[in-house]
């Protein structure tokens, strides 16, 4: 019970630093307007300049976000507090694998854009897709059979589930970190891939 | 310091049987030495902003090769960055809800432009473009004027060795143009910064360049001094009726294809 009340808290916490209903990135827009062209003018790639945006971002959020909440839910309902510092240590890279992905998915998401019209369908997609498979509306243990093992399988996985069940000593915390790290290494390397197609594909739009 | 070799760029539009292809950019060729101060001419939709975007590596050529500053733009944009600096009169590059001040610190960051550097240029900048009044104000209650000035700043604090402008007077008044005018000659006349200019105001072409290139239907349609493309024309027609003469001429001959 107090692990279900836990984990309550914990996916309200993940909300804001990892962006689950979408949104923080101004990409988008900005490849619509065409002022993606200024930053294309910057000596930085395109990725990491947005990565360090939605990490200041995150950073922020997760300060006014996922903080006050959690500390009143502790005070008031009592969650699992773990008491191995191994396991914070753990929970905090998965806490960031997790913004990573979130960050990662959501800058594919954006890029769409560039070779479609309006990426309002593909955010929309996205959004179902990311509330469904990170576990934030139904853990994934729940999920039954072959389409649990696939949701568990998916990046989406490693947004909410797993850094919570990192942090409720449910998971083996290596295997854990294992599966985000290849998750996050595999999508921003497709990033990269889709930021170079982008500039060789598009029309800048605008003057 | 640009070389641009037979450059094109084109772009698939529309989709089913109204799919085709635009030549934004066709066979395009010239070259800008050091220290020249070039105007780059052309219609609306004759590719001039594409060419700039090419040069900057923001758009990739479709065919043909591009060298600015000893890099190919594509490959090196990044590396490109640092060398050059860029102006879109309609965009800016300045953080919108950022004090002009903090804009130029993270420049100075993302430029890693060492720390003495960046404070005696950013002295002679502030005192040449009159930076002093507003550089505590947020960039989005700045004038256009005020943006625009920030804007050449922004651009110059790396002291790249080419600066390229894309209409950096469009909506200034007289005397913001002629201060921005007056900035530029300097600019070029005393550091030897290589500039390409594109406007619409015939006027910073007369003040500025020695030298002007006419873009049209994505091809070079004249390249000489500003004397030479007076000389196309009898005596006493403006330079605003020569160059609209050009603009609605006959599209420039296509090379001979090998």
């Amino acid at each position: 019970m107090t692990d279900a009340v836990t984990f309550c808290f914990l996916s309200q916490a993940f909300i804001g630093p990892m962006q689950v209903f979408g949104g923080g990135l101004q990409l988008a827009g900005r490849v619509r307007s065409g002022d993606v062209a200024v930053d294309l003018l910057r000596p930085a790639s395109l990725q990491l300049w947005s990565l360090a945006d939605d990490l200041g971002r995150a950073a922020y959020l997760f300060l006014l976000r996922s903080l006050p909440p959690t500390l009143l839910g502790a005070a008031l309902f009592g969650i699992v507090v773990p008491t191995d510092p191994a396991t914070w240590a753990a929970f905090a890279a998965s806490f960031v694998l997790g913004v990573l992905i979130g960050f990662a998915l959501r800058y594919l998401t954006a890029l769409s854009c560039c070779w479609i019209v309006d990426d309002q369908g593909v955010q929309s997609l996205s959004l179902v897709l990311t509330l469904f498979l990170s576990g934030m509306i139904l853990p994934l243990n729940l999920f039954p059979g072959w389409f649990g093992a696939l949701a568990r399988s998916l990046p989406w996985a490693a947004m909410v589930q797993l850094p919570a069940d990192v942090y409720l000593g449910k998971r083996d915390a290596l295997e854990a970190l294992a599966f985000q790290a290849g998750w996050a290494a595999a999508l921003l390397a497709l990033g990269a891939l889709v930021t170079r197609a982008a500039r060789r594909k598009v029309v800048v739009q605008g003057g | 310091m640009i070389e641009v070799d037979r450059a094109g760029r084109s772009f698939t539009v529309g989709r089913g049987s109204a799919r085709r292809t635009v030549h934004a950019v066709r066979d395009l060729s010239f070259t800008v030495g050091a220290g020249e101060f070039v105007g780059y001419l052309g219609p609306n939709g004759a590719g001039k902003s594409t060419t700039i975007k090419m040069l900057t590596g923001i758009l990739a050529p479709t065919s043909g090769r591009l060298r600015v500053a000893g890099l190919d733009p594509t490959r090196r944009r990044t590396a490109l960055a640092r060398r050059i600096g860029v102006v879109f009169g309609q965009r800016t590059t300045l953080w919108w809800d950022l004090p002009l001040k903090d804009s130029f610190q993270l420049i100075r960051h993302l430029y890693k432009v060492d720390r003495m550097d960046f404070r005696r240029r950013l002295d002679e900048l502030a005192d040449l473009l009159d930076l002093g009044a507003f550089m505590d104000t947020p960039v989005r209650q700045l004038s256009l004027g005020q943006r625009m000035r920030g804007d050449v700043t922004a651009a110059l604090l790396h002291d790249p060795a080419v600066l390229v402008l894309d209409e950096p007077t469009i909506g200034l008044d007289v005397v913001s143009k002629v201060a921005m005018r007056d900035f530029l000659r300097r600019l070029n006349a005393e550091r030897g910064t290589t500039v390409l200019l594109t406007t619409h105001d015939l006027g910073d072409i007369e003040k500025l360049c020695r030298r002007v290139m006419l873009i049209d239907h994505g091809r070079l349609g004249f390249d000489g001094t500003l004397d030479d493309l007076r000389a196309t024309a009898p005596d006493g027609e403006s330079l605003e009726e020569v160059v609209a003469r050009l603009y609605t001429g006959p599209p420039p001959e296509a090379p001979a294809s090998p």
